[in-house]
């Protein structure tokens, strides 16, 4: 049971944690809850088709085809959360000065909060589907226990939403001010994350070269499958033992999506609280 | 009370935007609806050195696979449980989904000389390891 637990709370954790920034990053935003929830219902019911599908998606394009959903997915969603940033670098500042001098946050409507809850669905979908496969498993598995795996299951989708929670809440704790200059790194650093294991799995696919297999090994300080390794896995981007290419990806991604913010947003950036430059791969 | 402001540029970039964004995932949804049954199974790609991994009773059979030092090789992991696995190392950046039944490719390397541990990721304690020399 502890071990059905543990699969799917870390399956959920990553999905839950970007929920948490959305709404932390939507904070104030009118109609943002119908949009997130839109966003994990798409999410939930594409991650069953898929997982009713893993076969077919497994064989197809000669046997890379998992490897170029998941990237195609992946880099949707670095787009995605590229563009909300660009375009909060744009309007934010209005947005805060509004919301700081009405009190009450009541943002407006445009938003992109399309863009974010595409890249909600994208993570529910992504690792919804390994929990419903991994699931699906159990249940089809003859032999004792099904009843108690299937609480784990429940057990880890609890503690995986809790953290996703505590994440949001933390988060609302951030004055409204600075909340976006907060969230914007967030996303940021999200999205060269992301970037970083599309780059994994179009490696995997031998459609890019690894540049090295293994920048570096920090697994004997922070293993990935520790609680915390996981989580600045899922924040930051973080890999014990990265290859080259994900770490170009990863400061690619970081370069592109900084620039445009700057380029494209007329009115000056807010001024982020810390370096990027600290955070691993 | 409730205060709703209109900005001369709401919406002046978001229907295209979000247009667009219907009409990718109709389109997304139309080719996966319509196209999952109809993939077949394409034969292999050739060349590289191909070693075949069988999973059988939640073991990796065999479990230790040698594979040559600084050549990039093709794993065929074939899944002979009931149930689906995932084939996943932390160690070389390997994640996929191995359907009952059936078998994927996965290339890795090309490897310095060790030990790279991988394992399944639905059910953890059934791991092995690439032994590269």
């Amino acid at each position: 049971m502890l071990a059905t637990a543990i699969i799917v709370f870390r399956e959920v954790l990553e999905a839950s944690l970007v929920v948490g920034i959305v709404l932390a990053a939507s904070r104030g935003v009118a109609r943002r809850g119908v949009w997130v929830t839109s966003g994990i219902a798409a999410g939930i019911l594409g991650a069953t088709l898929v997982a009713a599908c893993a076969g077919a998606i497994a064989a197809a394009v000669n046997g890379i085809g998992q490897e170029l959903f998941n990237a195609v997915i992946l880099f949707t969603a670095v787009a995605m959360l590229g563009w909300h940033n660009i375009w909060m670098n744009r309007h934010g500042r209005e947005l805060a000065a509004s919301a700081a001098s009405l009190g009450k946050a009541v943002l407006g409507r445009s938003r992109p909060l399309y863009a974010l809850a595409l890249v909600v669905g994208i993570a529910v979908l992504r690792e919804g589907s390994e929990v419903v496969l991994f699931l699906y498993g159990i249940a089809i598995a003859s032999g004792v226990g099904v009843l108690s795996m299937l609480g784990g299951g429940v057990l880890g989708l609890a503690g995986g939403a809790a953290i996703g929670a505590v994440i949001y809440l933390g988060l609302l704790a951030i004055p409204v001010r600075r909340l976006f200059a907060v969230t914007s790194w967030l996303i940021l650093l999200l999205a060269a994350g992301m970037a970083s294991q599309g780059a994994a799995f179009l490696m995997q696919a031998n459609l890019l070269p690894s540049l090295g297999n293994e920048l570096w090994d920090t697994s004997s300080i922070l293993s990935e499958r520790s609680m915390l390794g996981l989580l600045l896995h899922v924040l930051v981007g973080y890999s014990a033992q990265p290859a080259g290419i994900q770490v170009v990806f990863y400061l690619a991604t970081l370069l592109t999506i900084g620039t445009l913010m700057r380029v494209v947003g007329r009115e000056p950036p807010n001024a982020p609280s810390r370096p990027a430059a600290a955070a691993p791969v | 009370m409730r205060f709703i402001r209109i900005r001369p540029w709401a919406g002046s970039e978001i229907p295209g935007m979000s247009r667009l964004i219907i009409v990718s995932l109709a389109v997304f949804v139309a080719i996966g609806t319509y196209s999952c049954p109809l993939f077949v199974r394409a034969p292999a790609l050739a060349d590289d050195p191909s070693f075949s991994i069988v999973l059988k009773n939640d073991q990796f059979v065999p479990s230790e696979v040698q594979i040559p030092a600084g050549a990039k090789v093709k794993l065929v992991v074939r899944n002979e449980n009931p149930t689906p696995s995932e084939f996943e190392s932390t160690q070389f950046h390997r994640e996929k989904i191995v359907p009952p039944g059936q078998e994927i490719t996965v290339f890795v390397g090309p490897f310095d000389p060790g030990s790279y541990e991988f394992f399944d990721d639905f059910h953890p304690q059934t791991r092995g390891h690439l032994v590269v020399k």
